[in-house]
């Protein structure tokens, strides 16, 4: 039987290639702990790849899009299925 | 420079820079051998890799131009396309173009194309007294259809330095979009776009940028709108077959020379590390070294304002000799390699006077030494003793 738990991380979506990269490069100048990955198959995304992050930096995350004025498309939770 | 029986005297890096930094050739061979793939069409990691590489070349430039924002640089294959995408984007609906006296055919030839098509006239604005553009001409000749003011920053044929900031601030008085050719002057000279008043800007990657051939690029400023000289695959918005309509993926469709960019980037971070105030020290010191030296040959005329503010390229006559028969001598007798003739810029040779014999010119680089300039002077004047 599958069960879904919670949240372990989240991924950002964006419009273009440049805009993943230019989010990662000022996530990681912050010290946030981000990894660029293909969009999981459960997400649909103008653009190829996406940011992968810890859940529990989702409140500082979104903080900061917001200060920035960083271009994204959407932020998901990842269930991880057991 | 290369020793013993392959010893070249390179003086031709108006043409194309060379040798490049260590950085540049690892930096292109690191993505050869190593990475490879499309960048950002696939996002697994090779892909990601490869984007990565262009991004951080992209951030490179933004910084060396006082960018905040790199989005608004355009990769293109050469300062060529760059100006292209400027000029018939900006002159898509026709108009006056006010241009320097000192244009590249890769501005003058877009431009008698599109007069061509009777969409445009043409009005170039030759030197004053004391500067490469006559300011008080430029700002008579703007009229209401005046659509677009071109300028080269640095002449290719003299190596002076055009007044770009005086002619951004008559450009921006009269509201009209100002469009630079930094090929000369991108990597070698400071450029701080978050001050001057450029609307676009056009370099190239294989000059004192210091990259390899078929890299370049073109900076647009923000509320610029231009049409794109080519639609295609972004590896953005694939469910859309309309082109996307952001910056930098509205205008550069189709896979990129990313082994070209990579080179490109290292050169540029070269550059920044051993600080932009510092290349353009030597550049100049190079320059003044090269004008007194040549000025001790006889019959030579040197052409250009030989003001100290300027590039390490500098134009000659030696007697009544052909430019291009010096030019032979110097490459066949004594492996030094210099560019005589028009130099793609037969306005510049009309604005100086020498249509259509056109000029012997050495372009340095800082790889370029004291020691070899010695060792041109000493060639010239042999050739000038003894001609045939």
């Amino acid at each position: 039987m599958f069960k879904k738990n919670s949240p372990e991380s989240c991924v950002i979506t964006f419009s273009a290639v440049y805009h993943a990269l230019k989010a990662e490069k000022h996530f990681k100048g912050l010290g946030f702990k981000v990894k660029l990955i293909p969009v999981p198959r459960q997400i649909s995304s103008n653009c190829g790849i996406a940011l992968e992050f810890n859940f529990r930096d989702r409140e500082r995350l979104a903080a900061v899009i917001q200060g920035a004025r960083l271009a994204i498309e959407n932020i998901y939770p990842l269930f991880k299925i057991l | 420079m290369l020793t013993g029986k392959n010893k070249i005297t390179y003086f031709d890096n108006a043409a194309s820079s060379w040798p490049k930094p260590e950085v540049v050739y690892q930096a292109m061979d690191d993505f050869m051998r190593n990475i490879g793939g499309n960048p950002g069409r696939s996002g697994h990691r090779v892909s990601i890799a490869a984007a990565r590489i262009i991004f951080e070349a992209r951030e490179s430039l933004a910084g060396l131009f006082g960018l905040a924002d790199s989005s608004r640089i355009i990769f293109t294959a050469n300062a060529t396309e760059a100006l292209n995408l400027a000029i018939k984007g900006a002159l898509k609906k026709g108009g006056q173009v006010i241009t320097s006296g000192f244009e590249h055919n890769s501005v003058m030839r877009p431009l008698r194309f599109l007069e061509q098509e009777s969409k445009v006239q043409i009005t170039s604005i030759g030197p004053s007294q004391d500067e490469m553009v006559d300011l008080r001409l430029l700002e008579k000749a703007i009229t209401a259809q005046t659509k677009l003011i071109v300028s080269v920053h640095g002449s290719n044929v003299t190596g002076d330095i055009a007044p770009i900031e005086k002619i951004s601030a008559i450009a921006k008085k009269h509201k009209i979009p100002f469009l630079v050719d930094a090929s000369q002057t991108a990597g070698c000279m400071p450029i701080d776009l978050s001050r001057l008043e450029i609307d676009m800007l056009a370099f190239t990657g294989h000059k004192a940028l210091l990259g390899p051939q078929g890299t370049g690029g073109l900076y647009i400023k923000e509320g610029i709108e231009l049409a794109a000289l080519k639609q295609g695959g972004t590896g953005s918005s694939s469910e859309s077959e309309r082109q996307p309509d952001f910056l930098p993926d509205k205008y550069e469709s189709g896979t990129p020379n990313t082994v070209g960019i990579a080179g490109l980037g290292a050169g540029v971070k070269y550059i920044l590390k051993t600080g932009i105030q510092e290349v353009w020290k030597k550049k100049k010191h190079l320059r003044a070294y090269l004008l007194k030296s040549l000025g001790s040959i006889d019959r030579i005329k040197i052409y250009g304002n030989l003001q100290p503010e300027g590039l390490a390229v500098v134009s000659f006559n030696l007697g009544d000799l052909s430019p291009s028969e010096i030019a032979r001598q110097l490459s066949e007798k004594f492996a030094i390699m210099t560019r005589p003739g028009l130099h793609c810029s037969p306005l510049a040779h009309r604005t100086i006077n020498t249509f259509p014999k056109g000029t012997l010119r050495a372009s340095l680089s800082n790889f370029n030494t004291s020691q070899e300039i010695d060792h041109f002077i000493k060639c010239l004047k042999k050739i000038a003793r003894n001609p045939a």
